[in-house]
C-alpha cells in the first residue's frame, strides 16, 4: 500500500513507534552517561525508515520469512517488529535476562531466531556477506523470503561491501537481497566528501545491473514507499536491490564521541508537522503520546535495575551449540583452569 | 584403495546424499574442475564461486544461519588469512547470541608443506585455527579418517574447520572406507573425472554404494602402543613418524604413538594416560614454532604432568620464518622431515632421566 493511502491507525501507530524508539535510546544515552552500562551505540534520528522497515518485514522464522541483517543503529526496526523496548534496556545494562547476549554484547546488537534477526555485530560490513548466504538459500523455486541487510555509508568502503554487489549479481546465483545504505554522511569523525569519490552510493550498484534508488530517509511517507517498493521488487523478481537512505544522526557516533545532540533534522519534529497538517493528529495528541512512553520507558527501566547480573560461570556456556547438550557448554575448556572469584559489578543508586 | 582426495570426495558424495548437505561450494569447486585437488569433482551440489575467500566464509555463514548444511572450500589455506574476522563471526555466533543461533557449517581447505609450493602454498593453519573459539578442528592423515571425520564434520551443529595436508592429498590408504572397491583402477574409473576435456564435460561419476563411518571429533588415534615415549602429531608428519616408530620398534624400542585428528577439543586424556606412563614426550608438527599448538600442549604437560615426566619435553616445529622457500634446501630445513623426527625420537628415548 502506497505510504498516501496509510489508514489514520497506522500513522498514529508508525508515530508512537517512532516515539517510543526515540524515548528507548535517549533513555540508553542516559544510562550510559549516569555509567549504567559502559557503551552506547544507537539509531536516533533513523525512526522515519527504520519504523516502516520493521512494519513491511514478513517476519518468521526460515526462509519463507525475510531475514534481518541488521546495523547497529536498527532499535526502532525491532520494535516495529513487535521487539520489547525493555529487552534493549537490558542489554545496555548487560543484566542475565539481557535475551539477545545474556549480558555480553553491546547494546544494540540484537539476535532473535524467531524473526530471522541474526545476531548484530560491530564489525563493520561482514552482514553484507552473511546476508549473501541467506539470499542464496532462499533462491530456492516457490521461496516467498527475502534477505535484508543494512549498513552504513563509512562502511562501504569495505570490500564487503563490493563482494555483495558482484555474488548477488552474478549470473549464475542471482539473489533476493535488499542492500540498504543509511547515508548520514558520517562514519564516526570522518566525513563522506573526504573519502568518496563517488556521487551516491547506490550508483555502485548500477555497473552490476542492480536496481537501485536514493530516497530521503527523514521522511516517513518517502522512506515507506521506496522500502516498500524496493521489499516487493526482491521480493517478485528475485533479484538484488540496493536503497540508498539519507538520515540524520541525532546523538552523534556513539558514547565515544559523547552522544551530545546534533542539529540535524528531526525526523520525528517533520512527521508531527505533518500529522498536525494532515489533521491525522493534534499537537496534544502527539505530546501525549511522547508523555506515555516516557512512563512506559521509565519503569522498564526501573525494573531493569533489580535485575541480576549474569553469573560468571556462563562465560563457558553457549561456546557450543545448544545441541551439543549442557547448554553447549565448553566444559573441555573450562578444565583447563579458572577463577570464578570476582568483584561483583557495583549497585547503581 | 582411495587416496586422501577420493575420501574427501566419497564423504561429500554420502553428505549431499544422505546428509543433507545442499551446497559444496568455493574457487573452481564446481565442474570443469572439481577443485584445484580434485576433492569436489562428480558431486551434484558443488559449484563454482567467485574468487573471494571473504565472500565464501560469508556465504558459507548466510547458509549456516538459514539452517542449511554446507562445505566451504578455501583453494590453499594460504588464502583464507583474509577471512579471520568472519571465521572468529562464524565461531562467535552461538556465544553471542546466548544459545540462539548454530554455524552449522564445514570449512575445508589444504595445509602444510611437502608439494614444493613455496611462499603462498605452503602455510599451515593450525596454530592459527586453535586461535578462533567456537569451532572444531580436525585433520586427517589417513584416507578413512578423511572419510569418517568429514561425516563427523557434516552433522556437527557447529562451525567445523577440515584441515587437509596437502601433501598426503594422494597417499593411499591401507584400510578400505565401507562400501569402497578394493581395486584402485576400479575406483579411479568410478569417480576420477576424465582428463580430456571433451570426455569430461558429458561425464558424470558412477558412485559406489558408501557407507556411514563416523570418527568422533575429539578423539585421537592411537596408531601405536609402546612404553618407551609418547610421541604426537597429526597431518603430513603423522605416516613419517609412524614409519619411524615401525622401524625403531624392530630394533626394541616401542614408542607410544598418537595421530591427534581432532586440534579442538584435542584429546587431552588419551595423552596424559599416555605421557604420565612414559614420562617422555615429543610434540610434532610443521606450524611455525612461536606460538605454536603444540607450545599449548606443552604448557600443559609442563603445568598438569610435571612431577610425571622423566625428561623434558620436546617440541619439533616448523621454523619461525615468514615463508617457505621453493628450493628443496630451503624447504627442507623450514619444516620436520624424517631425519630431524627420527634424530628428536632416539634423543627422547635415550635422555638419562
Ligand atoms: C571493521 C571495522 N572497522 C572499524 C570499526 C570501528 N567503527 C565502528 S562504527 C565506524 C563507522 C561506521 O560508519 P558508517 O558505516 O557510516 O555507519 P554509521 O555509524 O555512520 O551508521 C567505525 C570506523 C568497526 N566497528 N569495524
Ligand atoms: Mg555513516
Amino acid at each position: 500500500m502506497a505510504a498516501k493511502q496509510l489508514t489514520k491507525e497506522k500513522l498514529r501507530e508508525i508515530h508512537s513507534l517512532m516515539v517510543e524508539g526515540r524515548i528507548l535510546e535517549e533513555r540508553l544515552i542516559k544510562m550510559n552517561k549516569a555509567g549504567e552500562g559502559y557503551f552506547w551505540i544507537g539509531g536516533p534520528g533513523e525512526e522515519a525508515f527504520a519504523v516502516p522497515f520493521g512494519m513491511l518485514v514478513h517476519k518468521g522464522q526460515g526462509i519463507q520469512s525475510d531475514f534481518l541483517h541488521l546495523h547497529y543503529r536498527a532499535s526502532a526496526t525491532v520494535l516495529a517488529m513487535g521487539g520489547n523496548s525493555i529487552d534493549a534496556i537490558r542489554q545496555m545494562r548487560s543484566v542475565s535476562t539481557d535475551p539477545y547476549s545474556g549480558g555480553r554484547n553491546f547494546v544494540n546488537h540484537y539476535a532473535i531466531k524467531r524473526w530471522n534477526i541474526v545476531p548484530v555485530f560491530s564489525c563493520i560490513e561482514p552482514q553484507y556477506l552473511q546476508a549473501l548466504g541467506t539470499a542464496h538459500a532462499q533462491r530456492e523455486k516457490g521461496c516467498k523470503g527475502i534477505t535484508v541487510v543494512t549498513g552504513g555509508d563509512a562502511g562501504t568502503a569495505e570490500g564487503d561491501f563490493a563482494s555483495a554487489l558482484v555474488w548477488s549479481s552474478r549470473p549464475a546465483g542471482i539473489s533476493p537481497m535488499l542492500m540498504i545504505v543509511t547515508n548520514n554522511r558520517f562514519g564516526i569523525s570522518t566525513p563522506w566528501d573526504g573519502q568518496h569519490g563517488e556521487k551516491n552510493v547506490a550508483d555502485r550498484g548500477k555497473a552490476f545491473g542492480i536496481q537501485t534508488v536514493i530516497a530521503n530517509g527523514n521522511d516517513v511517507f518517502e522512506a515507506w514507499d521506496a522500502l516498500e517498493t524496493a521489499m516487493e521488487y526482491v521480493r517478485k523478481e528475485r533479484k538484488p536491490y540496493l536503497l540508498e537512505l539519507s538520515v540524520s544522526r541525532l546523538y552523534g557516533h556513539s558514547s565515544a564521541s559523547g552522544a551530545p545532540r546534533w542539529n540535524e533534522p528531526d525526523c520525528i519534529e517533520l512527521f508531527e508537522e505533518k500529522l498536525i497538517k494532515q489533521k491525522v493528529m493534534t499537537k496534544e495528541e502527539c505530546q501525549a503520546v511522547h508523555d506515555k512512553m516516557l512512563t512506559k520507558i521509565t519503569e522498564a527501566y526501573k525494573q531493569v535495575q533489580l535485575e541480576p547480573f549474569p553469573d560468571p560461570t556462563s562465560i563457558y556456556d553457549h561456546v557450543w551449540s545448544k545441541e551439543d547438550g549442557n547448554n553447549g557448554r565448553d566444559t573441555f575448556a573450562e578444565q583447563m583452569g579458572v577463577d570464578f572469584t570476582h568483584n561483583p559489578p557495583q549497585a547503581h543508586h | 584403495m582411495a587416496s586422501i582426495a577420493q575420501a574427501i570426495r566419497m564423504a561429500l558424495h554420502y553428505g549431499e546424499t544422505h546428509l543433507e548437505v545442499s551446497d559444496i561450494f568455493g574457487e573452481d569447486v564446481g565442474p570443469p574442475l572439481g577443485g584445484a585437488f580434485t576433492v569436489t569433482q562428480g558431486l551434484t551440489k558443488s559449484w563454482n564461486s567467485p574468487l573471494d575467500e571473504r565472500g565464501i566464509i560469508g556465504m558459507a555463514s548466510g547458509l549456516g544461519l538459514a539452517g542449511k548444511r554446507c562445505v566451504a572450500e578455501i583453494q590453499f589455506c594460504d588464502y583464507i588469512f583474509n577471512t579471520i574476522d568472519l571465521l572468529k563471526l562464524a565461531g562467535n555466533t552461538a556465544w553471542c547470541s546466548n544459545g540462539e543461533f548454530n554455524m552449522p557449517i564445514v570449512v575445508m581447505t589444504p595445509v602444510g608443506s611437502g608439494i614444493h609450493g613455496s611462499v603462498y602454498h605452503s602455510h599451515s593453519f593450525d596454530a592459527w585455527a586453535a586461535r578462533i573459539p567456537g569451532w572444531k578442528i580436525v585433520i586427517p592423515s589417513t584416507s578413512l579418517d578423511a572419510y569418517g571425520l568429514m561425516l563427523s564434520a557434516i552433522v556437527d551443529p557447529n562451525p567445523v574447520m577440515y584441515l587437509i595436508p596437502k601433501a598426503l592429498m594422494r597417499t593411499k590408504g591401507e584400510e578400505l572406507i565401507p562400501g569402497e572397491p578394493a581395486s584402485d583402477k576400479e575406483l579411479r574409473d568410478l569417480i576420477d573425472a576424465p582428463v580430456d576435456a571433451k570426455a569430461r564435460a558429458t561425464w558424470k561419476a558412477r558412485w559406489p554404494a558408501l557407507k556411514e563411518h563416523y570418527v568422533p571429533i575429539g578423539k585421537a588415534k592411537h596408531v601405536r602402543q609402546g612404553n618407551a615415549a609418547t610421541v604426537v602429531s597429526y597431518g603430513r608428519t603423522m605416516p613419517i613418524i609412524t614409519q619411524i616408530a615401525n622401524r625403531l620398534a624392530d630394533q626394541g624400542i616401542d614408542y607410544d604413538v598418537f595421530d591427534l585428528r581432532t586440534i579442538y577439543p584435542y584429546d587431552w586424556e588419551a595423552l596424559k594416560a599416555s605421557i604420565e606412563r612414559t614420562g617422555r614426550v615429543l610434540f610434532v608438527n610443521e606450524d611455525t614454532e612461536v606460538a605454536n599448538f603444540g607450545e599449548h600442549l606443552m604448557r600443559r604437560t609442563c603445568e598438569e604432568l610435571f612431577y610425571s615426566l622423566k625428561v623434558r619435553p620436546r617440541l619439533l616445529a616448523g621454523k619461525q620464518i615468514p615463508g617457505i622457500g621453493i628450493s628443496p634446501s630451503l624447504e627442507d630445513v623450514s619444516v620436520p622431515q624424517a631425519n630431524h623426527i627420527e634424530k628428536e625420537m632416539l634423543e627422547l628415548v635415550h635422555e638419562p632421566a
